[in-house]
């Protein structure tokens, strides 16, 4: 084998605050024709920033302070913009996290496909496209012969996540950086797509950079793995050593996050009047129809995971509970009583019994006020307090989840980290001091360990305050670590619902028994033995019409 | 497209209800101007009857609201009215004599969007190859020398540049005629040539706004991750620029063109009088002077018309410029 791309001592810097801050200090990195690197870390580990760099790019406000990479004898450091035009898309292609966002929307998918080729000068139009459909075939995209000639906005994410591998493939590079290319994705989707494109890697020989935050995918795509912490790089091993026995604490502290799991709770007494009890709900937007008879109950000092794919309804459900899409048939019903479907017709005792945490903590939090206003508002509104009483109220919230209130009470969102702003959207639901939580993703924007302190400051706030949760997750390892019960919904429909313990022990029913076995293990064969399992032309009925 | 065509409908109708609300305000305030033509045709010596006597010739007298519908209904004839100043009373009151509002208005205002084709034509291009070109030399001295012109250009008074293009491009260079006094019947190339300079006038006034939101939209898109891809499928920066970005900045880049050339249609009359040029604009501040409420009027309602319906053609252009409406899933 000879050495493709050698990166020697690569520093970058990104500019904020009037100042060059370090990004990424002094990596080495070396890649062998044809070989998969998995490049591993947390947000802000600087992965994307090394990736790009290994093109020879950077985004604006980050520059290369020092350091070489040398792409099959090209020095891309100091290489002019024209060489570097010359190489990008032609022998080192790009395959982005969001295909939805990074294909052009005004263009069709074809027409961005023969992009590289006809301007690279490497094959006709006419080559291409037919190279383009002859690609979709292999990447087994539904219609390949037409699903070209759509616009991307006509196509799925993991279809257009394919494409956008396709695209990349186009003038068959030497090399491919691949950007977290499946963590948008649900779970059962995420496997097509992984198959795909270790599939047309290995027939290319083509080599590749696999960036993610999730071990268990790198572990079926990499050839090594490279861990990488805040810039700089934790450890390199071929990816069975890794796995089986990560020298570094912090690499053996990734692993060990998903140990954490709730003891289980003794059964709901039979007859307890539950604190939510959702009856037969139908909703619809508009004239369609999204949830069709869905029924389940939350007991107090419960924890019911809400699990399914992306449109499957577990979010619209949410908005039915809370009142802000009135179900078309069927009812709420808090500790026994009937609610008003509406929430403009609920009165506030009956409002501050159902609180939300949302999932993106940036959107949720007004950004122009400070912490100590934003749970302030609250609770004024549903306690009346004021005065000393108001700041000593939300002095105690901040305490219970876990913030110094002199610290952070006049700070703005902007000031905090992800963790710590969905910590101030927990502390602005329990001002209302609920019964009853909806947690919508809220630790699917974040990094395992961050995720982990959130899941485990629920966990403590539920035994303290008798909270019951409806959790809605894609993320079964999410589920394993704090559900009590779950409910699986496809379709708008609930097709399964139990114990945790039932749930996770078989038979399941066929959808939940997909979504189970979809998600990927740490086992670097897990890939390769399930798609056996699957039979490999059957894994595109797996996608099940996710059209 | 069904979904495209509905919207257009849509918009159609939101326009014409938009007229009809306008023709009310116009109305209203015409006729809350003070004094009227009876008082200001007879002079200062006037006797209350003479008035009274043309305001009832006039139907000046009648309530508001009769006057109203009288007047929504010859506009759905299509019958704006009769001009008060070219009348003669009494005798022939809307006799064979008279000239209709259309008939004052119709040269006039062929006038004005001749004009504004004019500059149209070299303002658009103009402006969106600037602010394309600013876009993409972002931050450079072209970027720096454009924005500060333009932006002089807009901030100077109209009549000021006109004389400063008459002294240029007329008196010291005489290239072009100062005086644009087009009549009927006038060849297309004199025509052009005798409204190149209030062309270039108004050029210079409506560039900056256009080329500043070109420039504006496309940068605003040079963030996104398609742009990104673009970069990185090794594409030089003039094609990431007109091939990916500027057909994704249409709908804002649209929106201030229709802006701009409704102005032009409206919003001329310093620059019509500083070079005599026959339209719409002068009629109606003449008219507006002697309370000639039928012209007034009628002018309102074709300057209001004329920024709904450029408006309104922007809104569809928008619509059609997106993909996703153009076809749905």
């Amino acid at each position: 084998m000879s050495t493709l791309l050698k990166i020697r001592d690569i520093r970058l810097e990104g500019r904020s605050d009037e100042q060059w801050n370090p990004i990424i200090n002094g990596v080495d990195l070396t890649l062998q024709k044809g070989e998969v690197l998995g490049l591993i870390g947390e947000s802000g580990a600087g992965k994307s920033t090394l990736g790009l760099a290994a093109m020879g790019f950077t985004r604006d406000g980050v520059r290369i302070s020092s350091g070489s990479v040398e792409f099959d004898g090209i020095d891309l450091v100091n290489a002019s913009a024209a060489v570097k035009r010359g190489l990008l898309g032609k022998r080192i292609a790009y395959v982005a996290q969001s295909a939805a966002a990074s294909f052009n929307p005004a263009h069709r998918i074809i027409e961005q496909h023969y992009e590289g080729p006809t301007q690279h000068g490497v094959m006709s139009k006419a080559d291409s496209i037919a190279d383009g459909v002859e690609l979709y075939g292999k990447l087994r995209l539904p219609n390949p012969d037409e699903i070209g000639f759509r616009y991307p906005h006509q196509v799925s994410g993991g279809q257009l996540q394919r494409a956008m591998t396709a695209m990349a493939m186009a003038c068959r590079p030497d090399l491919i950086i691949f950007d977290e290319p499946t963590t948008a994705l649900d779970v059962t989707t995420q496997i097509e797509v992984l198959a795909s494109i270790r599939e047309i890697v290995e027939e290319y020989d083509t080599a590749a950079i696999y960036i993610t935050h999730d071990l268990a995918v790198v572990a079926q795509m990499a050839d090594q793995i490279k861990v990488l912490l805040k810039g700089d790089e934790v450890e390199t091993a071929d990816t069975r050593t890794m796995l089986a026995a990560p020298t570094q604490e912090y690499t053996k502290s990734l692993w060990a996050v998903r140990s954490f799991e709730r003891p289980t709770k003794p059964a709901v007494n039979t007859g307890a009047v539950p604190v939510v009890s959702v009856r037969n709900v139908d909703a619809a937007y508009g004239t369609v129809p999204v949830l069709h008879d869905v029924s389940f109950d939350i007991h107090e000092g419960r924890t019911v995971a809400v699990v399914g794919e992306s449109g499957s309804g577990k979010s619209t459900t949410a908005r039915c509970i809370t009142g802000l899409l009135p179900p078309k048939a069927g009812e709420i019903a808090f500790d026994g009583n009937v609610l008003p479907a509406d929430y403009r017709k609920r009165d506030k005792s009956q409002l501050r019994q159902a609180q939300m945490i949302y999932q993106m903590a940036d959107t949720a939090l007004n950004p122009r006020m400070s912490i100590g206003n934003i749970i302030s508002r609250p609770v004024q509104f549903y306690t009346g307090l004021t005065g000393k009483a108001l700041r000593a109220r939300v002095d105690s919230l901040l305490d219970q989840i876990e913030l110094e209130p002199t610290q952070y009470y006049n700070r703005l969102p902007s000031e905090l980290s992800g963790g710590q702003k969905q910590r101030i959207g927990i502390a602005r639901a329990l001002a209302a001091e609920p019964k009853f939580i909806i947690c919508d993703e809220v630790t699917s924007a974040l990094d395992q360990l961050v995720a982990e302190g959130i899941l485990r400051l629920l966990a403590k706030l539920q035994d303290e305050l008798k909270l019951s949760y409806m959790f809605i997750t894609h993320d079964l390892a999410t589920v394993r670590a704090i559900a009590d019960e779950v409910v699986v919904m496809k379709d708008g429909r609930v097709v399964e619902q139990g114990e945790k313990k039932a749930m996770f022990t078989p038979p399941h029913h066929a959808y939940t028994d997909l979504l189970l076995s979809s998600v990927p293990e740490m086992d670097p064969d897990w890939l390769t033995n399930l798609l056996q399992e699957r039979g490999v032309d059957n894994i595109g009925d797996a996608a099940v019409d996710k059209m | 497209m069904g979904n495209v065509a509905t919207i257009i409908m849509q918009r159609l109708l939101l326009g014409l209800l938009t007229l009809l609300v306008v023709s009310i305000v116009i109305f209203l305030a015409v006729n809350a101007l003070p004094g009227d033509f009876a008082e200001l045709i007879l002079g200062q010596g006037a006797t209350p009857e003479a008035v009274a006597t043309i305001r009832r010739d006039l139907g000046l007298d009648e309530p508001l609201i009769v006057r109203y519908f009288g007047w929504l209904g010859g506009i759905l004839r299509g019958d704006l009215g009769v001009s008060f100043a070219q009348l003669n009373f009494r005798t022939n009151l809307g006799g064979a004599g008279d000239v209709g509002v259309i008939d004052q208005i119709a040269p006039r205002l062929s006038n004005t969007l001749f004009l504004a084709s004019v500059t149209a034509m070299i303002a658009v291009p103009v402006a969106v190859t600037l602010g394309v070109m600013a876009a993409l030399f972002r931050n450079s001295v072209f970027d720096r020398v454009a924005n500060i012109t333009t932006l002089s250009s807009i901030s100077s008074p109209e009549f000021f540049m006109a004389y400063v293009l008459i002294l240029f491009l007329a008196v010291l260079n005489p290239l072009l005629p100062s005086l644009s006094n087009i009549y009927e019947g006038m060849p297309f190339s004199e025509r052009v040539e005798k409204s190149l300079l209030p062309a270039l006038t108004l050029t210079l006034v409506v560039t900056a706004h256009m080329m500043r939101m070109t420039r504006a939209a496309i940068i605003n898109l040079l963030a996104s991750p398609y742009i990104e891809m673009a970069r990185l499928k090794g594409m030089s920066p003039m094609r990431v620029i007109v091939k990916h970005a500027l057909p994704n900045a249409l709908a804002p880049i649209i929106n201030v063109i229709a802006l701009n050339l409704a102005y032009l249609i409206t919003g001329v009359v310093v620059v019509e009088v500083v070079f005599v040029y026959p339209g719409i604009g002068q009629l109606f501040v003449d008219s507006v002077k002697i309370r000639d409420i039928p012209v007034v009027q009628a002018c309102c309602l074709i300057f209001a018309a004329a920024y709904i319906l450029l408006n309104l053609t922007a809104d569809i252009l928008s619509i059609l410029s997106n993909p996703r409406l153009r076809h749905p899933k």
